[in-house]
């Protein structure tokens, strides 16, 4: 029974998902660049303050706390007073503002006769000169302890190239189903604008714009998605019955699209939407950004559809030699017909993700989405050609540019030049696929 | 070899202990090939066993591992394919390498433009063709696109433009597969005459009565080893055939008689065009039904049409007295009739599938539940078959491209074969297919046939026609121009003539 090896296994991986391991290296590259001494501030630090407080100073230091006025420094604030209750010391005094106010606090905390055993502060405030201008106050300073760490790899920066790749990478899986085919998708920026610009009026004309309720918002989220799924089924429709290369179809789409919005909304961006619209594209849920999640699940699904299913095998097959695909029984033009209104329909949920997230509809949204798009497929491996191609390999190509992007704003690269990289990196993309197929 | 009596008495060319290895494959084994001015030399060998692998390295497009190659005794270097072309050596492959919209007389001189300050000679550039066109006794048009030329003219054009570089060393691959025996008649007349003006020939086919035509010797390659070479008037077709798969074959066409039954499909009135004409004929249970005829007579429009890929003008399709309505291939495949098309790669195979995913193409809706594919029941089905078909795979997995064509061949069988279908129409079964896998092809024709399902064979080999058919029917011009019910006493005239009306 013939049956792949083990070593074949790992080499279709590597054949499939390679470019994962120059995502990799990208982003090992960022963080040796990006290392950077990091100074803690928050609740974790301020509790690691307290405690450190209370080994230096007993269970019956006199304390005051200084930071600044925000939202993070205040949460370090009242995590130390928080534990310091817990653990004995006094707090005499807090202080979330400016030197001034910490130079006032000192003074009339000392006239009351108090002991200053310690200061607790961040980084920022521990560098005030209010200190110094009192005998052994310098020494009292408790600040969190810092580490080095790259500026890469925080937390909020992940979080944030996740989010900003989410709607690029939501459009490319359409956009790979249509390359595997062998056709590509030039509409798909001007459907995010005509899908915001579709979703954001029928939440305020007829919803009631800013005071709109749910119902109305979600009538604006599938309105404009499906508004974008029947264009790319009329692009598809175009391509199959008539035979029109998808290149000239899909650009005059792009161009009506365009046109529609503009039209649409009068030439203006429409910002009258709910606050609780944002939810969509700015929500968190359990520690994810909503556009990550939603990204996360339509590539599950996507790479179950095109890996699973009769409709990806179809899709292959199409790209692969469409005689063939049709002579062995396959509904090719069904097929062709989807997968552009797939591409269609994300096009436009990444219309309304963007509207959420700006908090607007506008017929300026998605310029040059499609190139960017056409990107992350090439990048990750789907080969112009058709046939050819994986729906996560699509994800790393999306997340090598983010990452590529990200890195050059984090080491501070020109953004001319930024351009010139990506452009010399899109190139090197295809090139390694030319070779991979020269030497196949 | 550097002395002129050496030189004068060495072949045109020789070939000397060529080696060439792939990654994983050890194609040539130290070959040894001579050819003498004014010689035909038929090449012959099983698909894979390295002739064309040999001639991509007197070509210049694959380099040797090591080995020598000598014209007139002088060894030559040959890195590319042009210094191929200045070693004398012309190469015609079975794919033409002729632009289509570019007229006769550009594509002779493509690269190689008479000009003057940029400006090309066009009069002298179509003197030239004309004159290359008369040595070669055929009239070709010299402005007409090449793509729009018959396809023995453009071998022609192919011919004349291997001449024009002043090539004494003519390679053809396969020149007989694509055009019709009359054609092939006058290209071996072309051949001929080459032949007395000192020019050598290397012949490539499958077919040996053209090889006993045409060959004064024979070079047999299996396996990437050269196993021998022989003047033509010693080698009997027999014997030719063993050499070539390395064992004994007792019957070229294994033909079985099974009891004949009742009409199982039936076409009445068919029609499309100018291609097929009022075709009407019937399909019996357990028979093999040959259709034949020259390229272009209507039978691959024919069974397309059956087959529902073209749509027809008029004409109904009948299956065990149902009338069927047939309008796409899903109908037809729906209703058990299916076509193993003529050009496995451009219509049989999706290449870049694995042949797992190929098998499992028109078979999706039976091995999934809410269209998700149970590749376990895929997996066991095709298993199955690569057992019972013989199907050699390194492994399922394996892209469908790579396969050699009497695998690719099974493997399009096997995923008919799944189907269940009841009307198995072969289109030039065995083209390009080597013996050993040919005959397997034919064992299956047997099967089918005993099996009871209605087999149509269309071929343009005529003794594959006879060898293996119950019935024969002849197209030309896109009417049936004659049934022969008894086979074995027919004969390859009998056929040639109603094929040409």
């Amino acid at each position: 029974m013939p049956k792949p090896s083990a070593h074949s296994a790992a080499g279709q991986f590597i054949r499939d998902y390679g470019m994962i391991f120059v995502l990799l290296l990208l982003v090992a590259l960022f963080s040796v660049l990006t290392l950077a001494e990091q100074h803690p501030t928050g609740a974790e630090a301020g509790r690691q303050v307290a405690d450190r407080i209370v080994d230096a100073a007993g269970k019956s230091a006199g304390v005051i706390i200084v930071t600044r006025d925000t939202a993070e420094d205040r949460a370090f604030s009242a995590a130390i007073a928080a534990r310091l209750a817990d653990l004995g010391p006094t707090v005499h005094a807090t202080v979330n503002g400016s030197p001034a106010d910490a130079r006032r606090a000192i003074v009339a905390v000392l006239a009351r006769g108090e002991s200053i055993d310690a200061i607790a502060a961040n980084d920022a405030t521990s560098r005030w000169t209010v200190y110094g201008q009192f005998d052994g106050l310098s020494d009292a300073l408790v600040v969190p302890r810092s580490h080095t760490w790259p500026n890469f790899l925080k937390m909020s920066n992940v979080l944030g190239v996740a989010n900003q790749t989410a709607i690029y990478a939501i459009i490319a899986i359409g956009m790979t189903m249509v390359i595997i085919t062998a056709g590509i998708d030039l509409s798909v920026g001007s459907l995010v604008a005509l899908s915001s610009v579709a979703g954001a009026l029928v939440i305020r004309d007829l919803g009631g714009g800013t005071e709109a309720g749910a119902g109305m918002m979600l009538a604006g989220l599938f309105g404009g998605i499906a508004l974008c799924a029947l264009a790319g089924a009329f692009s598809g429709a175009m391509v199959t019955a008539f035979r029109i290369p998808a290149f000239i179809v899909t650009l005059a789409m792009m161009l009506m699209a365009s046109g529609l919005a503009f039209r649409l909304s009068k030439g203006a961006s429409i910002p009258q939407l709910p606050e609780s619209f944002f939810w969509i594209g700015g929500g968190v849920t359990l520690g994810l950004p909503n556009p990550v999640w939603l990204m996360i699940v339509l590539y599950v699904l996507a790479h179950l559809l095109m890996t699973r299913m009769t409709f990806g095998r179809y899709v292959y097959a199409i790209g692969g030699n469409a005689e063939a695909a049709r002579l062995s029984g396959v509904p090719v033009k069904r097929v062709l017909l989807a997968v552009y209104t797939i591409s269609g329909a994300l096009a436009g949920l990444g219309g309304i993700v963007l509207a959420s997230q700006l908090q607007a509809g506008d017929p300026k949204f998605g310029l040059m989405y499609e190139l960017e798009v056409i990107a992350a497929v090439v990048v990750g491996g789907t080969s112009l050609l058709g046939g050819s191609g994986k729906i996560l390999g699509t994800l790393i190509g999306a997340f090598i540019i983010a990452v590529i992007k990200n890195g050059m704003n984090l080491t501070n690269v020109d953004p001319f030049n930024q351009k010139i990289v990506l452009g010399a990196v899109l190139l090197g993309a295809v090139l390694i696929d030319t070779l991979k197929r020269r030497r196949a | 070899m550097t002395g002129a009596a050496a030189a004068i008495e060495a072949p045109l060319l020789q070939m000397r202990g060529i080696d060439k290895s792939f990654p994983g494959v050890h194609a040539l084994r130290g070959i040894d090939l001579s050819l003498a001015a004014g010689e035909v030399l038929a090449l012959l060998g099983e698909n894979g066993a390295g002739k064309s692998t040999l001639i991509k390295v007197l070509g210049g497009a694959h380099r040797p591992d090591g080995g020598s190659i000598l014209i007139n005794g002088t060894p030559v270097d040959i890195d590319s394919p042009a210094d191929a072309l200045r070693a004398g050596i012309g190469i015609i492959y079975q794919e033409f390498n002729l632009v289509p919209d570019l007229g006769a007389w550009e594509n002779i001189f493509l690269g190689r433009e008479r000009s003057v300050a940029g400006f090309i000679r066009r009069g002298e550039e179509r003197r030239r063709a004309r004159e290359l066109f008369d040595r070669i006794g055929v009239r070709v048009p010299v402005d007409a696109p090449c793509g729009s030329l018959p396809v023995a003219h453009q071998q022609i054009v192919e011919i004349a433009k291997a001449l024009s570089q002043e090539a004494r060393v003519l390679v053809m691959d396969e020149p007989s597969a694509a055009i019709t025996p009359t054609e092939v008649e006058h290209l071996f007349n072309i051949i001929r005459d080459l032949r007395t003006q000192g020019i050598g020939i290397i012949y490539i086919s499958h077919r040996l009565d053209e090889i006993f035509e045409i060959a004064d010797r024979v070079t047999v390659l299996r396996d990437g080893e050269h196993v021998g070479t022989a003047p033509i008037a010693g080698l009997t077709r027999q014997r030719m055939i063993e050499m070539m798969v390395g064992r004994r074959i007792e019957n070229e066409f294994p033909k079985h008689h099974h009891p004949i039954g009742e009409a199982r499909l039936a076409v009445r009135g068919l029609a499309r065009g100018e291609a097929v004409r009022d075709v009407s004929f019937e399909v019996r249970r357990g028979e093999v039904l040959g259709l034949t005829g020259l390229v272009g007579a209507g039978r691959t429009e024919t069974a397309r049409l059956v087959f529902g890929a073209d749509r027809r003008d008029a004409g109904t399709i009948t299956l065990d007295g149902m009338p069927l309505d047939i309008r796409n291939p899903r109908d037809a495949i729906r209703h058990g009739i299916c076509l193993l098309t003529e050009d496995r790669k451009s219509q049989g195979l999706v290449l870049g599938l694995s042949v797992r995913e190929n098998f499992g193409l028109p078979n999706l809706p039976e091995f999934s539940a809410a269209g998700v594919v149970h590749r376990g029941r895929e997996r066991d089905a095709f298993d199955r078959f690569v057992d019972s078909l013989r199907i050699k795979i390194p492994h399922r997995e394996q892209a469908a491209g790579n396969l050699s064509g009497g695998n690719q061949q099974k493997v399009v069988l096997a995923k008919w074969l799944q189907r269940n279908a009841e009307v198995v129409i072969f289109d030039e079964p065995t083209r390009g297919i080597d013996v050993g896998a040919k005959y397997e092809i034919y064992l299956l024709l047997n099967e089918l046939a005993r099996a009871g399902k209605a087999v149509i064979m269309i071929s343009s080999e005529l003794p594959e026609v006879l060898g293996m058919s119950d019935r024969i029917l002849v197209m030309h011009e896109g009417r049936i121009t004659g049934t022969i019910e008894d086979v074995p006493a027919a004969s390859q005239q009998d056929l040639m003539t109603l094929a040409v009306g």
